[in-house]
């Protein structure tokens, strides 16, 4: 598998952020056992996980890349692949999915031409799917850029999705 | 002079006496007479909208210079998320749903000064179409019994005050200033408390071997890592009363001598991991967390952990290879994590809902406690009440109460008038009951019997449109996501059942199929290495067993009887009830519908790729699924 993208557009902005990245790492203090926690604040802060970023707190955790990267893998909050303008999560816990949630990860894939874990080519849309965002009373829910949509239906999705340019 | 300013300034208590001098002087500062709004703060509600109400609020209430009279309050979770936003008027306990921003003068003028309820925003019964005035006349509320719930909707849990003046902390006391840990954990024990995550487990017993392990190091653990998809109780009690929780865990620490705390909590939960923080801070600055607690010359802090979306991490094992900084793969369960845990050292690992109770344990004593459920589960439980039922919510009902009490006068049955088909409990571990069990009391116990399992307290209701086979594989589907693919009988067999299901789903299902299902359940059961895999084939056995005839119609006849199975159904148009709006035709994404406005419109089965938009924009159920 390779690692991740290395557009030089990328780089660029990481490099724009080297100090950003250092005060994350620094903020857990040489902490190994907060990996998880740092990655998530890194990728909050990026949106992905750069490569770059990940040779480094592998450099300064004093961790072994391999597990970095193993640790990246196994959680399905990571992505290595750059995100999207705006991040669209259909929660497909059970009480969504009697309700209708995968006909919406349908569309997704039908309309715009992504599935789960996909960017669209104009970056405009990323989407993923979580297993339960815990919200079962409106459901199905999906999550645009962290607004909670409730009582989606596919004709819904588009009249939300219209807003987001 | 400086030295006395410091002192006012320094809210740190330093002895049990000093807090329950705090106590008094919060209470009397308090004027009962006060009206005071409360806002459900949970999620739910926020995604409704509560937010937008609290600020209207706020403004009303400034514009009107009405801040002495009135006090708003942001709570927790009230658990009728159904109905949200909810507002609460105290004390009369005025309960208004749906609340919009636009309604927050009137609510004002009439019932915060007036003294009147305003007809439009009360519930409504269905049943007997009766407006309820009043919080705990409403049907939902009216069974339920909220011993660890029920602060939720009082207090702000944000502000540590309300939960020292609502009797928070006074456990903590107690046990500091008068009990041993030893009496501590036969307290616990004569309880009866089982642990609320899923296993069960007798809690006393777990502390008691964790207190006897010998090590310089211990850890305390909140497993908030709450997976089960359709359950979000324990969220609900983090965001809505996190300081219950951490005196909980303070307690724990106390009896098995831990001075290092970690909450566990999914990243999915940000207000959980945001209130659960704020918590933290209060408590240290209270003195109620950090060094040398009310006291006491006992030390225990507490750090949050945010978990990387990863179900099999709610298995203890897992979680704390996740704590770490490891991918998170359970271990082997001849090892016992309260003797070798974290970091190789004795570690407590409990529920949310479980820390939760132990507070109330301590204060009002296990006689009182063990009273409450059957015989072999004492207490309360809170389960998530979803899926196809008229009021969704978190309920919390005393152990052995009925699933047709929960699902029919709590949960006010089943909506649009639709059948009764099944309810699923215990999240992926768990199976579906059917109808004729609606009578089986709910505990550890019953639960197990007929297949399913207590889990952490999902309960999701399906009706007649839900098709069984789906529901068995949407687990499946599930599980084998989630599967950390360390032991081969989960790794496989998981994969197996799921290529099988989809062919059954697909109509590619043969009759040889659900024999080899069996055969793989029994292997997952008996080989698996944690509980992920060992019952991991209970939906599908449970759905096998209530539901055979579904499989069998989906293999024999190649139909899906309730209508989901995507290559098994068919849309059409009823002629009949088709208004010719040219909604549906709009909809299609492959031009499969034609027809002119005000004319019935066809659909061309060659094209039609079954998305169901169709079904979704039709306002007329003109469109049939079958």
């Amino acid at each position: 598998m390779e690692l991740t993208l290395d557009f030089p557009k990328v780089k660029a902005i990481v490099e724009s952020y080297t100090e950003k990245v250092d005060s994350l790492i620094d903020s857990y203090a040489g902490n190994k056992e907060q990996l998880i926690s740092l990655l998530q604040d890194i990728q909050a802060e990026f949106n992905y996980l750069p490569q770059d970023v990940l040779v480094k707190v592998s450099q300064k955790l004093d961790i072994p890349l391999s597990q970095v990267f193993s640790v990246v893998t196994f959680f399905r909050a990571f992505t290595l692949k750059p995100r999207g303008r705006h991040l669209v999560t259909v929660c497909l816990g059970t009480a969504c999915h009697v309700k209708g949630g995968q006909r919406l990860v349908d569309k997704m894939e039908r309309d715009y031409g992504i599935k789960p874990g996909e960017t669209t080519e104009d970056m405009r849309f990323s989407l993923e799917t979580v297993n339960c965002l815990g919200c079962c009373a409106l459901g199905p829910v999906v999550v645009v850029d962290g607004k909670y949509e409730s009582k989606m239906n596919t004709d819904k999705l588009d009249r939300v999705l219209r807003s987001y340019k | 002079m400086v030295e006395q300013v410091r002192k006012l300034l320094e809210k740190r208590v330093e002895s049990v006496d000093e807090l329950e001098k705090l106590r008094q002087s919060i209470l009397g500062k308090r004027d009962t007479s006060r009206t005071c709004i409360s806002v459900c703060g949970g999620t739910a509600c926020r995604a409704s909208g509560a937010e937008m109400v609290v600020d209207a609020f706020v403004d009303e209430i400034e514009r009107r210079e009405l801040q002495v009279q009135v006090e708003l309050k942001e709570t927790g979770c009230h658990g009728f998320c159904e109905k949200g936003p909810l507002v609460v008027i105290e004390p009369k306990k005025i309960f208004y749903q749906q609340v919009k921003p636009e309604d927050v003068a009137e609510i004002i003028t009439e019932t915060v000064l007036g003294g009147k309820a305003i007809e439009r925003l009360l519930y409504v019964d269905p049943v007997t179409t009766e407006k309820i005035t009043y919080e705990p006349d409403v049907p939902f509320y009216k069974k339920q019994t909220r011993t660890i719930f029920g602060a939720n909707g009082e207090i702000d849990p944000t502000n540590i005050e309300d939960y020292i003046a609502s009797g928070g902390y006074s456990a903590l006391s107690k046990v500091l200033s008068q009990m041993s840990p030893d009496k501590i954990i036969d307290e616990v024990k004569k309880s009866g408390l089982r642990g609320r995550g899923g296993g069960g487990f007798p809690t006393g017993r777990k502390w008691q071997s964790c207190r006897e392990a010998k090590a310089d190091i211990k850890y305390v653990i909140c497993n908030a890592d709450e997976g089960d998809p359709g359950a979000y109780q324990d969220r609900s009690l983090l965001e809505g009363n996190p300081h219950s929780v951490l005196e909980g865990m303070i307690i724990g620490a106390y009896v098995i001598g831990s001075h290092l705390g970690y909450i566990y909590v999914r990243n999915e939960y940000p207000l959980a991991v945001k209130h659960a923080r704020i918590a933290i801070e209060q408590a240290m600055d209270y003195g109620l967390l950090g060094e040398n607690i009310l006291g006491s010359g006992f030390n225990f802090t507490v750090t949050i952990n945010k978990g990387g979306g990863a179900f099999v991490c709610g298995e203890s094992s897992a979680l704390m290879a996740s704590l770490e900084g490891k991918i998170g793969e359970p271990k082997a369960k001849y090892v016992h994590m309260s003797e070798k845990g974290l970091w190789d050292s004795p570690s407590l690992l409990n529920n949310v809902k479980t820390w939760a109770n132990v507070p109330l344990i301590i204060n009002k004593g296990a006689d009182w406690y063990s009273k409450i459920g059957t015989a072999g589960s004492k207490g309360t439980m809170i389960f998530s009440l979803v899926g196809n039922i008229n009021n969704t919510g978190l309920v919390e009902v005393p152990m052995g109460i009925t699933l047709r009490e929960m699902i029919f006068d709590i949960g006010g049955g089943i909506p649009n008038g639709k059948k009764f088909k099944a309810v699923q409990t215990g999240g992926p571990s768990g199976g579906c009951i059917p109808e004729q069990f609606l009578d089986t009391p709910v505990d550890f116990d019953e639960l197990t019997k007929l297949g399913s399992m207590m889990g952490s307290g999902g309960m999701i209701v399906m009706d007649e449109d839900t098709c069984m086979v789906d529901v068995a594989k949407y687990f499946v589907e599930f599980l084998k996501g989630e599967s950390c693919g360390k032991c081969t009988p989960c790794r496989e067999g998981i994969n197996r059942m799921s290529e099988i299901l989809n062919a059954i789903t697909q109509g590619k299902g043969k009759p040889e199929d659900l024999g080899t299902l069996e055969d793989l359940a029994g292997i997952l059961s008996a080989g698996a290495l944690c509980a992920l895999g060992q019952t991991a084939a209970n939906p599908v056995m449970s759905t096998l067993k209530y539901f055979r005839d579904e499989y069998v119609a989906h293999i024999e006849q190649k139909k899906c009887p309730a209508g989901v199975c995507r290559e098994l159904i068919q849309y059409s148009i009823d002629p009949e009830k088709c208004q010719g709006c040219l909604r549906c035709l709009r909809a299609c994404p492959t031009g499969a519908i034609t027809g002119e406005k005000r004319e019935v419109h066809t659909l061309n089965q060659g094209l039609c790729i079954k998305c169901g938009a169709c079904y979704d924009v039709c306002k007329f159920n003109a469109v049939i699924r079958q």
